[in-house]
């Protein structure tokens, strides 16, 4: 982002890439780890000023199952849909973060208190079977292709671009708030935060910013990616295992820069479908293993991930 | 009273004190080496898987069984302790909890690949005992007075051996003990050890009430983290009586709602005892 330049041309590049006619699955694979890159980016504006969530499912899936929701029983477009999830997990985020910043609950604690906000989300849509089919999980309704914008149901190509579009929007955030006063009052706080304030640093109301922030972008992705499947359920949209995942892109890219997390997912993403291609549906725990020893691999030696091996490189 | 309450009480009590075995072990561990094991239900569910392999496949006497589980799961904490706490040691806190919530997915994986997503079942199931109007499960109240047992020798091990002392002594002030001759190292590397040596008792009273499967631990792990925290770090008996509390929310909860809102209230309890007693419980 620091050379608009070169930005631009590849961000151009990538916008055409669908007039080409590749196969589907080339697209699936872009969409999926762009959907993932926005979920980790946002992930880690929180995790690089030491604000570890494990509760990002829960964001991710207010925004999906809001969005769904809408859509299935009020016929509420998901181009509305996607805001008011946006909105929901916004204020989840709030009245979740405002306390724990008030009263100073940080580190390990901060993590273990959204952990339990992600297992409360996931257990709220389970018990609610009526509207949200349990953990059996549901579809968006479907309707005929030639009215599938209002319903934004479109066919790979158009999915790409927008998001592509909102992938973007995720970078722009990221970089405005780098160039912010925010961003530094956050290094302060997250290096010390007595002393932080002792400066006349508004502790609470700059984690909260931060925090407003990173839960919109991973509420933005839930929805993109609840609608791009076109099926959500508790488990795969909310929960532990989705928050690991957010978490693991974008340890592995690297949480502080601002490509870190998209090279995180494309990583992610490329190593689970080439695990798949290798091994087949046969070995279904080999994905899992080797992410896991990936990730206690860059824990030890490479702790800024390949982002931040990659700035020490050209420096 | 309903003796249907009265069971739920019960059973609210019972399952406490199952929560409260793993939920020690976390404790000793987050206390001593201040590490938090986010792979620690993991621990307990390949513990599940070598008392079922031993049990159903090898055709080991139950009993044998579970006294082999202990220093396999033992085992497994010291390794964990050993090549991937250790070298983090210094490292900050974030990377810790990361570095182990990777071995979670690397523990989840390997009995994926090895044992694959079937739910395995030991298949033993002791007559209920009836008490009054009361029916409690045999299996239950075994599994109860065998925590309550593992829990009393852990107490006996902190309280009157000179180990447990040191123990005790880390877990207050790590930066005084090793000027008074104690190795801190040795000391994480055992309070590690019988981490795992409780997460492996834990799985031999796990796997007799639950169905053992690769994501079992997601099941348990987060309410053990909550309990071992609000109990207070180093105070057992804070811990004891906050997995009492949780067993007789879940229960009562699921008496009078579902299950579901009954871990979500559990839950949700948590959250709001962060906020009210950060240092736990009882806390001084």
């Amino acid at each position: 982002m620091s050379r608009p330049l070169p930005f631009a041309i590849a961000l151009a590049a990538l916008a055409t890439i669908p007039l080409f006619g590749p196969p589907d699955y080339v697209l699936h694979l872009l969409i999926t780890a762009t959907l993932t890159a926005i979920a980790g980016t946002g992930w880690a504006m929180m995790g690089r000023f030491g604000l570890v969530s494990f509760g990002h499912g829960a964001f991710f899936g207010a925004g999906a199952y809001t969005m769904a929701l809408l859509w299935n029983h009020l016929g509420v477009s998901p181009w509305l849909g996607i805001p008011a999830g946006i909105i929901v997990a916004v204020l989840a985020g709030v009245m979740l973060g405002w306390p724990c910043f008030r009263l100073r609950v940080v580190g390990h604690y901060f993590a273990l208190v959204t952990l339990a906000a992600g297992e409360i989300v996931r257990l709220l849509v389970t018990a609610m079977r009526e509207e949200t089919g349990g953990s059996l999980g549901m579809t968006p309704n479907r309707v005929p292709l030639d009215h599938g914008f209002w319903a934004m149901q479109f066919s790979k190509a158009g999915f790409w671009w927008l998001v592509l579009g909102c992938w973007v929007l995720a970078l722009a955030v990221w970089w405005l708030l780098d160039r912010s006063m925010s961003s530094k009052a956050l290094a302060a706080i997250a290096e010390d935060e007595d002393a932080a304030a002792s400066i006349g640093i508004r502790v609470t109301r700059e984690k909260l910013k931060v925090t407003v922030l990173s839960v919109a972008l991973a509420a933005l992705a839930g929805a993109l990616t609840a609608q791009y499947r076109m099926y959500l359920s508790p488990e795969s949209v909310s929960g532990l295992g989705i928050s690991l995942q957010i978490v693991f892109g974008a340890i592995a890219g690297g949480m502080y820069a601002p490509l870190g997390p998209t090279i995180g997912a494309v990583l992610t993403i490329g190593l689970d479908e080439s695990l798949r291609v290798f091994f087949g549906t046969e070995l279904t725990g080999a994905a899992p293993f080797f992410y896991g020893i990936l990730l206690v691999m860059f824990m030890l030696f490479l702790p800024r991930g390949i982002a931040g091996l990659l700035e020490r490189k050209l420096r | 009273m309903d003796p249907f309450l009265l069971e739920a009480l019960l059973n609210g009590v019972l399952l406490g004190g199952v929560f409260a075995l793993p939920a020690l072990g976390l404790n000793l561990v987050f206390g001593v080496v201040d590490v938090v094991w986010l792979c620690y239900a993991e621990l307990v569910m390949i513990g599940m898987y070598a008392v079922w392999f031993l049990y159903t496949q090898a055709g080991w006497p139950l009993a044998l069984a579970c006294a082999a589980c202990l220093p396999i799961v033992a085992g497994l904490g010291l390794a964990l302790h050993w090549l991937v706490v250790r070298p983090l040691l210094t490292a900050p806190p974030i990377n810790q909890v990361l570095a182990t919530g990777g071995v979670l997915f690397v523990l989840q994986g390997a009995a994926t690949l090895v044992f694959k997503t079937d739910f395995r079942s030991l298949g033993v199931d002791m007559p209920p005992m009836e008490l009054g109007d009361v029916f409690i499960s045999g299996t239950k109240l075994i599994a109860f007075c065998a925590a309550l047992v593992g829990a009393a020798c852990l107490w006996a091990f902190l309280k009157f051996t000179y180990v447990g002392t040191a123990i005790r002594a880390i877990a207050r002030d790590r930066e005084v003990m090793p000027l008074m001759g104690v190795d801190p190292k040795r000391i994480y590397l055992i309070a590690s050890g019988v981490g795992g040596t409780l997460a492996g008792l834990a799985a031999c009273l796990l796997v007799v009430q639950l169905d053992v499967h690769p994501f079992v631990g997601l099941s348990f792990g987060p309410i053990t983290f909550m309990i071992c925290v609000m109990g207070g770090l180093g105070n057992m008996l804070g811990g004891f009586i906050a997995a009492f509390m949780m067993g007789l929310i879940i229960s009562i909860g699921g008496f009078y709602g579902s299950t579901e809102l009954s871990y979500v209230i559990a839950f949700g309890f948590f959250i709001l005892m962060m906020f009210i007693r950060p240092q736990g419980l009882f806390a001084r």
